[in-house]
């Protein structure tokens, strides 16, 4: 009897890059709901927005590139990446801008690369980068959490908002945003404020800005159910989140006058979503179990150091991309040891 | 029961894969009856092909000798049954490519006759001497049969600086599916437990490991009971967890004894000799029986197999009966594997033999294994790395072999893999690792191969040329004697001279050419132990 011939191993688990990356949406769900129950709609139709037009970028250049379009589509890869980007945008921001910077991220930073696994930079936050660097006022316009907020729009209004770029009612763009809790930070700590004095602000909460310290931990949880469920490396979260306490309380225990308590900056801005969902992304990351742990630092540590001294509040998207740069050299130098290289016999 | 309570060490990475032991223990161990023909190939074994002894249409005792081993390491072949050579040529033999190699082919006479090739039976082990016991062990034939097939005799063969503190038998079958060697255990456990006796005697008693899984409570009691107890007599029984793949040489070691065995280097560097069951089951039917290795046992399972069991097969028997013998093909019999299913090779055809190598045919139906996935690229997930036994960086491994960048992979210590398929298994993108790894050693192994071959080439043109040279020089100096002759009727003292001096210049290149004889490349080449290495580097890639 003639049978056909296959190479070893003949089975495999049944994990694949899909399942992959929908867990990783599946765990993206508790943060970004919190998202959209402090901040409204925005939320909700920038993550669309996002979504499709990365989903269409990427068929698109695909169909150039003349790849088969539809197992990279089915990947979700694609639709992780818009997910993500829209996550780090004001809700209110006009549609084309976060088209835009889905575009750039899809069509520049992933395909231009040679698509999934090639891009030496995480996709979103290289989109999310230019959109700030070329549209410093829009990025920064963020309505307060719900519960500090005046007007509150409809899912109806808040479209409209987005797709016009026009407010409704004679409101001036002054009216519905505010500073958010890091920029306010910033601006306070430089007109020689005490951070006892800061704290008074009523946009404090209990260890972050109202609003955002809960949306960090929704974010928290989903990303631990990843860790769990060894979706994503502990090691990486464990990194940013352990090095960024440990240069902020180094500092607030030098001054704690003027450098925010730890988890102050843990909870703040984006740091939990870049913590479990961003910096873990494998394609852009360090490789290595220690080099992983070390990119973590690094990132936790840059986060720090871009935010105090710094020309943006929020750092979680610079200090990505400058871990991304350094991992393959951070690869280089902390292989493993290979078995039996240099027994260690114990 | 107790745990045996010695300490365990872990080796990096690994797997728990599911267990599918079960299919093939529900049935006490049966014997394939003798088959109409036997085709013994004669490479079987890691090391030269052996050299046949025998022609077409002589007739053949059970026993008798049919290839004797060709260099250090290789393996005697002999007749598995009586009866007539009727072929010596090349036909298939277990091999992916479904490749044909050289075979000799016994028509049997159905006696199953020793005649006098029985070598006699070594009652006391104890007048038995290392050196006695190996030339036993080489005379029988007798390979590592836990699917690497490295000849014994050199496994037992450390060098003088090696003193050996431990000797590991291995019962310890992580693949999922085979059970051989828990049938063995479980059947013959007085036997395995008197062939520690002899390895040890023969190796200078160091302490013996027998090392079984987790999952074979049932060999554990039939070894403790034959032992007398977890220990004895410096031979002690230890469990190890069942993880994939902890039956592999350097993972159990590691697991054994917290030792590493140096990356270019053998268990002897680290004190220790490992022997598979099965092999030491040879061994001691070697000794105490006079037998060499005649048959072996082999586990035919999967849902492909009408009844799954465990079979004594004598070596050569086709494939195909013994695969009868378990009850035929069911309808669903979709891929035929010698060996597990992690590191198993597909056979092309069931009408090549069994050989010592095989440890296990699994018929596989579509649901036990998975056809080809689309590949998607490497995610960088690192997957791979957390897995890999070796403490390698497979997904490196893969772009640089995919790359054809063969320094890079060495680099990246390529052949420090030992190809157990666990990144593989659990690759996300369903990249077929083990292959590149496969592919990236074959052609290195082709380029060496081909470098060695271009530069001997290049050294006897050198050697020839210099030899041309050499010899222009010598006329030119001939001429010049001849012309010195000449002159010397004029001058007699300067011919003295000249003379003494031409004496003095050929005695010198005469030394000089001497000197260059020995260092030349064919005969370095002979005295470098560079081919023994690279085999067993092989062998412990098991
Ligand atoms: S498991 Fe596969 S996808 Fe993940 S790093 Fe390894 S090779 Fe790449
Ligand atoms: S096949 Fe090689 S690289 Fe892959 S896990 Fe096994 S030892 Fe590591």
């Amino acid at each position: 009897m003639k049978f056909p011939t296959e190479t070893s191993p003949h089975v495999i688990s049944h994990a694949n890059v899909p399942s992959v990356m929908r867990q990783v949406a599946y765990a993206l769900v508790p943060g970004t709901a919190a998202m959209a129950w402090y901040f409204g709609w925005g939320v909700l139709f920038n993550i669309v927005i996002a979504v499709t037009v990365a989903l269409a970028s990427e068929a698109a250049v695909l169909r150039l590139r003349n790849r088969p379009v539809q197992p990279a589509l089915t990947d979700c890869s694609a639709i992780l990446t818009g997910w993500l980007l829209a996550l780090a945008l004001p809700p209110l921001i006009p549609w084309w801008l976060t088209a835009l910077g889905t575009g750039f991220a899809i069509v520049v930073a992933k395909q231009l690369y040679g698509g999934l696994g090639h891009n030496p930079f995480n996709p979103a936050m290289t989109g999310y980068v230019v959109l700030i660097i070329s549209f410093p006022a829009e990025l920064t316009q963020w309505p307060p959490p719900g519960m500090l907020a005046e007007v509150h729009f409809g899912p109806l209004e808040t479209l409209g908002i987005i797709l016009t770029g026009e407010l409704p009612n004679a409101l001036t763009w002054d009216s519905v945003t505010q500073a958010t809790p890091l920029d306010t930070m910033r601006t306070h700590l430089g007109l020689y404020e005490t951070l006892e004095e800061i704290r008074q602000s009523p946009i404090w909460g209990d260890f972050g800005g109202r609003g955002w310290e809960w949306i960090g931990n929704w974010y928290l949880i989903g990303g631990l159910w990843l860790v769990f469920r060894k979706v994503v490396d502990w090691r990486i979260p464990a990194g940013v989140l352990g090095g960024l306490i440990l240069i902020s309380t180094f500092f607030y225990l030098a001054d704690p006058d003027i450098h925010p308590f730890p988890a102050f900056h843990v909870f703040s801005g984006g740091v939990m979503l870049g913590a479990f969902f961003i910096a873990t992304d494998p394609v852009s990351a360090s490789g290595t179990p220690l080099g992983r742990l070390i990119y973590g630092a690094g990132i936790g540590v840059l986060i720090y150091v871009i935010r105090t001294w710094g020309g943006y509040p929020d750092a979680v998207a610079f200090a990505v991309l400058l871990m991304n740069a350094a991992a393959p050299m951070i690869d280089q130098y902390t292989r493993p040891r290979t078995y039996g290289h240099d027994p260690a016999g114990e | 029961m107790e745990e045996n309570n010695h300490k365990l060490w872990h080796f990096h990475g690994g797997l728990k894969l599911n267990p599918h032991k079960k299919i093939s223990t529900g049935t006490p161990l049966r014997r394939v009856p003798p088959p109409d023909t036997l085709t013994l190939p004669t490479h079987q074994h890691i090391g030269d092909p052996a050299e046949v002894l025998v022609k077409v249409g002589d007739r053949v005792n059970k026993g008798q000798l049919l290839a004797r081993a060709n260099g250090y390491i290789s393996a005697r072949v002999h007749a598995s049954s009586s009866g007539t050579v009727v072929e010596v040529g090349q036909r298939p033999v277990p091999h992916p490519s479904g490749m044909n190699a050289e075979c000799i082919v016994i028509d049997t006479d159905g006696r199953d006759d020793w005649g006098d090739s029985r070598l006699p039976a070594i009652d006391d082990y104890t007048a038995l001497s290392p050196a006695s016991l190996r030339s036993r062990v080489r005379e029988c034939g007798i390979v590592g049969l836990g699917g690497a097939a490295f000849p014994t005799s050199v496994k037992l063969n450390p060098l003088p600086h090696h003193t050996i503190d431990t000797l590991i038998i291995n019962g310890v079958e992580c693949e999922p599916y085979i059970t051989c060697d828990d049938t063995l255990i479980r059947e013959r456990a007085g036997d395995l437990i008197e062939s520690a006796r002899i390895l040890r005697h023969a190796m200078g008693n160091p302490e013996c490991i027998l090392a079984i899984e987790s999952d074979m409570p049932a060999a554990r009691d039939a070894l403790w009971e034959a032992l007398g107890g977890e220990q004895a007599d410096g031979i002690r029984v230890a469990v190890v967890p069942t993880i994939y793949p902890s039956g592999s040489e350097k993972q159990l070691i590691r697991v054994l004894t917290g030792r590493e065995v140096p990356a270019h280097g053998l268990p002897h560097d680290v004190g220790l000799v490992c022997q598979n069951v099965g092999t030491a089951y040879a061994v001691y039917r070697a000794v105490r029986h006079g037998e060499p290795l005649l048959e072996r046992i082999v586990t035919v399972t999967g849902r492909g197999v009408e009844a799954p069991c465990n079979l004594e097969v004598l070596l050569g028997t086709p494939v195909a009966e013994v695969i009868a013998t378990a009850g035929g093909y069911t309808p669903s019999a979709q891929r035929l594997i010698m060996g597990g299913p992690m590191m198993g090779i597909a056979l092309q055809d069931d009408i090549v033999p069994v050989v010592k190598a095989t440890n296990c045919l699994l018929v596989a139906s579509a649901s036990e294994i998975d056809q080809p996935q689309p590949m998607m690229p490497c995610i960088r997930c690192g997957e791979c790395a957390r897995v890999c036994p070796a403490a390698l960086l497979p997904q490196e491994l893969y772009r640089h072999a995919k790359n054809r960048e063969f320094d890079r992979v060495q680099e990246f210590n390529l052949f420090d893999c030992i190809e157990c398929g666990c990144c593989a298994y659990v690759c996300p993108s369903r990249l077929p690792l083990v292959h590149y790894y496969r592919f990236a050693k074959s052609e290195i192994g082709e380029r060496e191969r081909e470098r060695k071959a271009s530069d001997l080439a290049r050294r006897r043109f050198e050697f020839r040329q210099e030899r041309l040279e050499r010899e222009k020089l010598e006329r030119a100096e001939r001429q010049a004697r001849k012309r010195a002759k000449v002159a010397s009727k004029a001058s007699a003292p300067d011919k003295k001279a000249a003379i003494d001096a031409a004496v003095e210049r050929s005695r010198a290149r005469r030394e000089q050419r001497s000197a260059d004889e020995s260092a030349r490349p064919d005969v370095v080449e002979q005295q470098s132990g560079e081919v023994e290495n690279t085999d067993q580097i092989h062998a412990r890639e098991q």
